[in-house]
């Protein structure tokens, strides 16, 4: 895998990008696109999930306040100081980035692993969530609203499929830059972290920048998706932007379409947002089926594929091969 | 250069009312393969993770190429050339026998491709040649242990830590894998050696250090040290030299 030339190793991405930029070619119906953009958005947050849960072995139970900070910085900038969209979006990256570097030297330094670590993101999240809510600059409980203006240079776009593609580029440079790390020393030395971190000190490794390094990446990427919600709908509260739905997407993605893998997060948020849309069309709107569906797919992931929907379709397709042979 | 290449002065490490370590002072010269033995629990291992630094000294000082290391991180040492194996051996279990080594050789190769190139070139030197892409949880006993010497091979230490590679081997497997250590001191690396096999201690190493409750108690050659009275004590208990030398009189 590792070893394979760079046509083996970015070519599948690039394809699977440019089969999917054929969809609003295929279909102008809003309600699909609109789901697309969504479960991009979510492959989106998963990938940053994924590079420190999956690749580092860190698992946060807190994404959002990565997500939410990219989200309010996006918003705030524009809102209150007609900061240029496009600005504000990097700088909503690199707020996001900044708040898990923080979050990582605190939580790190003192050696906080496995849930200590997941409930210290937890709780993160929830202080930022109280804090939006409570404060007036935010907007409070009323959220804020990003003044519509319907032009390409406000990072606002009539046409849903413009929003679609800009997600997909977005899910495409990310799992690209994803591969590139897998492919890398630092990719290497993250995966030793998570496999063993004695053993990774042992051999040089410097574990707690490692893991800095990982967090801040893995935050980038979330807030970056927190950003785009903002544009999207230009409009954020307390807790669309540090509710735990959003935490628990992030992480239900890459588990359910495969850990650690650079197209997990993607397949995992296409099925999971299939199957919503799917249970939607036949149960109605059952208050929180949803989320009964999603905790029960968690389960089903965990007990019968471990390696996810890819490791899954890669043992099926293995047991067909063998299958097949004498 | 002159002096030592490590030398470790009044070592003490205490583990709340348990002093696991107690004042210990040994050298290691450039070029040798150094020994250290005593009885299960003596400290060894303890020693070891001092000496990387996995742990901090409650005394004494640890110094290399005549500089004091204080309380440089383990990584820092891997860096200045200090590696070590660990007694209950650590692989990345999810990871291939080559990935696995790859992530000692990035120490001193930034590249990717060079890092798997000197993998691959260690895991002959120590016998995996052939078990390159197996999952290296599907390893034996014996052939983790010659992974966890390849790793710390690829990070090419100057002076490299064994903590019992050979314990849970056959004998043939400690015929094995005995030369290739000798090479690996041949190729340029200095070796401390924490061993049980007396028999490989015997063949392999130039000194020995003998470490009981902590405590250096002897020192020499593999053939003066397992003559030495403290050091059978140690082992077989107190008045245990004086028996077996009354014994020795009885039947001479
Ligand atoms: N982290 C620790 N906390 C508390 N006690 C410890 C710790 N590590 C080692 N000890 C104790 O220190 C003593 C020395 O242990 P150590 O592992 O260094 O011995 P050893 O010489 O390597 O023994 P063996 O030959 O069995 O490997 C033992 O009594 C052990 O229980
Ligand atoms: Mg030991």
């Amino acid at each position: 895998m590792s070893r394979s030339g760079p046509v083996a190793a970015y070519g599948p991405i690039l394809a699977v990008a440019l089969l999917l930029a054929m969809l609003p070619v295929a279909t102008s119906a809003n309600t699909i696109l609109n789901s697309m953009v969504m479960a991009l958005l979510i492959a989106l947050a998963g990938q940053g999930w994924n590079i420190l849960g999956g690749y580092g072995g860190q698992f946060s139970f807190g994404h959002a306040v990565f997500f939410g900070t990219g989200a309010y910085v996006t918003a705030l900038l524009q809102a209150r100081f007609g900061v240029n969209a496009y600005v504000a979006f990097a700088a909503g990256i690199a707020a996001g980035a900044m708040v898990g570097t923080i979050l990582g030297y605190l939580s790190f330094r003192s050696g906080l692993r496995g849930s200590y670590f997941a409930l210290v993101t937890l709780a993160f999240a929830e202080v930022f969530r109280i804090l939006a809510n409570a404060t007036a600059f935010t907007g409070g409980a009323a959220g804020t609203l990003v003044k519509l203006d319907v032009r390409p240079e406000n990072f606002q776009f009539s046409s849903r499929a413009v929003f679609f593609w800009i997600a997909l580029g977005l899910v495409t440079a990310v799992m690209l830059g994803v591969r590139f790390m897998e492919r890398s020393r630092f990719g290497a030395w993250l995966v030793a972290v998570r496999e063993n971190e004695d053993a990774a000190r042992a051999l040089g490794v410097d574990t707690l920048k490692v893991k800095i390094q990982a967090i801040t990446l893995s935050a980038g990427v979330t807030a970056a998706a927190g950003g785009f919600y903002v544009q999207y709908f230009l409009f954020i509260d307390a807790n669309l932007a540090y509710g735990t739905w959003i935490s628990i997407e992030a992480l239900l993605v890459p588990i359910v379409g495969g850990l650690g893998t650079v197209f997990g997060p993607l397949i995992g948020a296409v099925a999971l947002h299939g199957l919503a849309e799917a249970t939607k069309a036949i149960a109605g709107r059952i208050p929180g089926i949803d989320l009964a569906l999603y905790g029960s797919l968690l389960v089903l992931a965990i007990a019968f594929a471990p390696n996810g929907l890819q490791g899954l379709m890669a043992k099926i397709g293995r047991g067909l091969s063998f299958g097949r042979a004498p | 250069m002159s002096g030592p290449l490590l030398s470790v002065e009044g070592a003490s490490k205490r583990f709340g009312g348990l002093l696991a370590v107690d004042g210990a002072s040994f050298t290691v010269e450039r070029g040798s393969i150094t020994g250290l033995i005593g009885p299960n629990g003596a400290g060894k291992t303890t020693l070891f993770t001092l000496v990387a630094g996995f742990e901090t000294l409650t005394a004494g000082t640890v110094c290399f190429k005549g500089d004091d290391l204080g309380r440089m991180p383990p990584h820092e040492r891997a860096k200045r050339g200090i590696t070590r194996t660990f007694q209950i051996v650590q692989p990345f279990a999810g990871l291939t026998v080559r990935e696995n080594i790859a992530v000692g050789a990035h120490l001193r190769h930034a590249a990717r491709g060079e890092a798997l190139a000197r993998a691959e070139a260690v895991a002959k030197r120590v016998g995996l040649g052939d078990r390159l892409d197996q999952p290296a949880s599907g390893l034996t006993v014996a052939g983790r242990k010659r992974l966890e010497l390849a790793r710390a091979l690829a990070t090419e230490p100057t002076l490299l830590l064994l903590d019992e590679v050979l314990a849970g081997l056959n004998p043939s497997e400690v015929r094995d894998i005995v030369p290739v250590i000798r090479e690996i001191r041949d190729g340029g690396v200095t070796i401390l050696m924490v061993e049980h096999v007396m028999q490989a201690v015997m063949s392999l190493c130039d000194r020995v250090f003998v470490l009981a409750q902590g405590r250096i108690i002897a020192q020499g050659t593999p053939t003066e040290v397992t003559r030495d009275p403290a050091v059978v004590e140690a082992y077989l208990g107190h008045g245990a030299a004086a028996r077996l030398a009354s014994r020795e009189v009885a039947r001479g």
